[in-house]
C-alpha cells in the first residue's frame, strides 16, 4: 500500500527580498493506485512539489508521507519511488538494456537476474528488439518508453513524472496517452503525474489537482474538476476555449462574477447578452464563434449545422439554464 | 552546377587570406624542413650534401636521438596522466553551487594566464637549493632539495621539469574540462540519484562517460604539449645536469642553446620532422584506440 500524503508542504526558493514562494501550504492525500495528476501553469509549482515527493528537493516546511513513513529525511532511492524526466533523462552511452538495467545494478541485483528483469520490463513497453541499440539510435516516443522501462524495472511503490509527454509530436502523444493508462491499469503502482496539458489531466487521471502560483486551487476527478471549478482560475484553466466570464455586474448580481462554458452559451434571439461576432472558426464537428460583448470577449461552441451569423453581425447569447457558475470577484472563489 | 561555376571566383577570394597563411607558414617550413632533413654537413656545419632519404634512418638511429627520445617519452609519462587527473580532480571539486567557488575557479585557471618563462622562473626561485622555499621546508626528508637542488641532480631533474609542466598545464584542463562538466544534462545526475546511485557511480556512470570525447581531446593536446616541451627545459636545466643531458628532449636537442646538434641544419631538420611524425603517429593511436570507447552526441 503506498498512500502518498503531503502535509501543510511549502517550499521557498532563496530568502530576503528575492524570495519565491514555489509551494504554499499543500495538503494532498493521494490514494494507493491512483493517478493523480499535478496541473496548473508553468511556474506553478507543480514540479517543485513532486521533486519534493522525489527527495530531490527539501520542503521549507510540511511533511511528506509515503505509506505511513515520513520521508523528509529519507534518501530518494530509499523511498521506494522512481521517476521518469521531461527530457528522458537516459543514459546516452549505455544501450537500451543497461540503461533499464540500471536500477537494479545499482541495488546490487546479479547480471542474470538484472537482464531478465530488464527484458520483462522492455517487453512491458514494446521494445524487446531495442535492448542492443543506444538512446541516440530510437525515436523520441521509444526513447520515453525506455524511461518508463527504467522506471517500471524495480516496481517501484509510486511512480513520478514529470510532463513525460511534452517532447513529443501531437499524434504520438495521444497515443502515449492511451499507453501509460493501460500501464496504470497493469501495475499495482500510485501515479503522480505533472503536466500544464489540461487534456493529459483531463484524460488520464483518477484525480486532479490544480495550482496556481504555489498553492493547491482544487482536488476532484476530472468531471468534478470541469463541472464544478472551485475557482475563477480553475474555471478558465480547464476547458478548451475557457469558461467565459464575465465580469461582476454584467449577468445578474453586482457583486457576483458569472462564468458560462462555451458549449452552454447559445445564439438566442432576444437572450440577454448582446454582443457582435467578430470571428467564426470551423472545426468540423463544431464552430467556434467569437464574440465582443462591450469589451468582454465571448466565445461560443455551436452545432455546425445550426444557423450562423457572420462577422459583423450583432447577436444576443443566452446560457443554458442552470449552467451558470458563481464566483466572487475578490477572492476568485466558488458561490454556491 | 551553373550556380557553382560563377560561385569559383568569389570562393578563391574568400579561400585566399587563409591558402596564403597556411602555405607560407605552415606548408613551405614543412616542405622546407623534410628536405633539409637530407643533408648531411661537416662539423662547421657550412658544407652540406644530400644524402637522401635514409638520412632519416641515421638521425633515428643516433645515440643522441634515441637518448632525446628516451627523455621525451618519459616526461610525457610524467606529466600526461598526472595533469589529467589533477584537472579533472580540480574541476569536479570546483563545479559545486558554493558561494565563493568562482575565486577558486580563477585559481586554479590562472595557470593558462602565466607564461611559460614566468611559470619556469616561479619554480626555479621555489626549487633553489640555497634560497628556495621548497629546500627550506622540506630538506629534513628529502635532502636531494639542498644538495644539489631537484634541478641540479640528474635523477631528478626531469621530474622537477615536470613539475613546473603540470602546473602550467593544469589551467588548460581544468577549464576545458570545467566547461565539459557544466553541459553535462542536471537531469542525468538527478536520474542517478533517485534510482540510487552514490556520489562514485554517480561520477562513473554519469560525469566520466559524458566528458569522454573531451578527455580524449585534452589527452591529445596535453601529450602534444609534451613531446613539445622546450621553454622550461631552457630556462630550468639548459638540457642538463651534464653530461647525463638527463632533460635533453627532443625539442631542446633540435634548438637548445647546448645541444650538440645546434650547428647542424640537417640533422636538426630531420629530428624535427622525426617529432612531427612521431606527434602525428601517436594523436592517432589515441584517436583509434580511445574512439571507440568515447561516446559523441547527446
Amino acid at each position: 500500500m503506498a498512500q502518498v500524503r503531503l502535509d501543510h508542504i511549502s517550499k521557498t526558493f532563496a530568502s530576503g527580498d528575492e524570495a519565491v514562494h514555489a509551494v504554499d501550504d499543500v495538503t494532498l492525500e493521494i490514494e494507493h493506485h491512483e493517478f493523480m495528476i499535478l496541473l496548473g501553469p508553468s511556474g506553478c509549482g507543480k514540479s517543485t512539489l513532486l521533486r519534493m515527493v522525489a527527495g530531490l528537493e527539501d520542503p521549507t516546511a510540511g511533511d511528506v508521507f509515503i505509506g505511513d513513513r515520513r520521508v523528509n529525511d529519507v534518501a530518494p532511492k530509499e523511498r521506494d519511488i522512481a521517476m521518469v524526466f521531461q527530457s528522458y533523462a537516459l543514459y546516452p552511452h549505455k544501450t537500451v538494456a543497461a540503461n533499464i538495467e540500471f536500477p537494479l545494478k545499482v541495488r546490487g541485483v546479479g547480471r542474470a537476474e538484472r537482464a531478465a528483469e530488464a527484458v520483462r520490463a522492455a517487453e512491458v513497453l514494446g521494445l524487446e528488439h531495442h535492448l542492443k541499440r543506444k538512446p541516440g539510435q530510437l525515436s523520441g516516443g521509444q526513447r520515453q518508453r525506455v524511461a518508463l522501462a527504467r522506471a517500471i524495472v524495480r516496481n517501484p511503490a509510486v511512480f513520478l513524472m514529470d510532463e513525460p509527454l511534452s517532447n513529443l509530436d501531437a499524434k504520438l502523444r495521444g497515443d502515449t496517452r492511451a499507453e501509460l493508462v493501460d500501464l496504470h491499469r497493469r501495475i499495482d503502482s500510485t501515479f503522480i503525474y505533472v503536466t500544464h496539458d489540461q487534456v493529459e489531466a483531463m484524460t488520464m487521471g483518477s484525480r486532479v489537482a490544480v495550482l496556481n502560483e504555489g498553492r493547491l486551487q482544487q482536488v476532484g476527478t476530472p468531471q468534478e474538476v470541469y463541472d464544478r471549478p472551485a475557482t475563477a482560475f480553475v474555471a478558465q484553466f480547464i476547458g478548451t476555449p475557457p469558461m467565459n466570464l464575465l465580469p461582476a455586474g454584467m449577468w445578474g448580481s453586482e457583486t457576483v462574477q458569472v462564468g458560462i462554458r462555451p458549449e452552454h452559451l447559445r445564439l438566442v434571439p432576444g437572450g440577454p447578452l448582446h454582443a457582435v461576432v467578430r470571428q467564426v472558426e470551423h472545426l468540423g464537428h463544431e464552430v467556434l464563434l467569437f464574440a465582443d460583448a462591450n469589451g468582454t470577449r465571448l466565445v461560443s461552441r455551436l452545432d455546425p449545422g445550426s444557423f450562423l451569423p457572420e462577422v459583423g453581425d450583432p447577436v444576443a447569447f443566452d446560457a443554458e439554464p442552470g449552467r451558470l457558475h458563481r464566483f466572487d470577484p475578490e477572492s476568485g472563489e466558488r458561490i454556491e | 552546377m551553373k550556380r557553382r561555376l560563377r560561385d569559383v571566383p568569389w570562393a578563391v577570394v574568400m579561400l585566399l587570406p587563409s591558402v596564403v597563411l597556411i602555405a607560407v607558414w605552415t606548408v613551405y617550413p614543412l616542405v622546407k624542413a623534410v628536405q633539409n632533413g637530407h643533408l648531411r654537413c661537416d662539423v662547421t656545419g657550412t658544407k652540406c650534401i644530400d644524402a637522401g632519404w635514409g638520412r632519416y634512418w641515421d638521425v633515428f638511429t643516433s645515440t643522441e636521438f634515441q637518448h632525446a627520445l628516451g627523455v621525451s617519452l618519459k616526461l610525457m609519462a610524467l606529466t600526461v596522466p598526472a595533469g589529467l587527473v589533477l584537472g579533472v580532480g580540480l574541476a569536479v571539486l570546483a563545479d559545486k553551487h558554493l558561494r565563493g567557488i568562482g575565486v577558486f575557479r580563477t585559481i586554479f585557471s590562472s595557470t593558462v594566464a602565466t607564461s611559460v618563462a614566468v611559470a619556469s622562473l616561479v619554480w626555479f626561485v621555489l626549487l633553489q637549493p640555497q634560497i628556495g622555499v621548497f629546500a627550506d621546508l622540506f630538506s629534513g626528508w628529502f635532502p636531494v632539495l639542498k644538495n644539489p637542488g631537484l634541478l641540479n641532480d640528474p635523477g631528478t631533474a626531469l621530474l622537477a621539469v615536470a613539475f613546473s609542466s603540470i602546473w602550467a598545464n593544469l589551467g588548460f584542463t581544468f577549464i576545458i574540462v570545467t566547461a565539459a562538466l557544466q553541459s553535462v544534462p542536471r537531469d542525468l545526475y538527478e536520474s542517478a540519484f533517485v534510482d540510487g546511485a552514490g556520489n562514485v557511480r554517480r561520477f562513473t556512470n554519469v560525469t566520466l562517460p559524458m566528458i569522454a570525447p573531451t578527455l580524449l581531446f585534452v589527452t591529445v593536446v596535453l601529450t602534444t604539449r609534451a613531446l613539445q616541451t622546450y621553454g622550461e627545459i631552457a630556462l630550468l636545466t639548459g638540457g642538463g645536469p651534464n653530461p647525463e643531458k638527463s632533460t635533453t628532449t627532443i625539442p631542446y636537442l633540435i634548438y637548445g642553446r647546448n645541444s650538440i646538434i645546434s650547428g647542424d641544419l640537417g640533422t636538426k631538420s630531420a629530428a624535427a620532422v622525426l617529432l612531427f611524425v612521431l606527434s602525428l603517429a601517436l594523436a592517432l593511436v589515441q584517436f583509434r584506440g580511445l574512439d571507440k570507447r568515447v561516446h559523441y552526441g547527446r
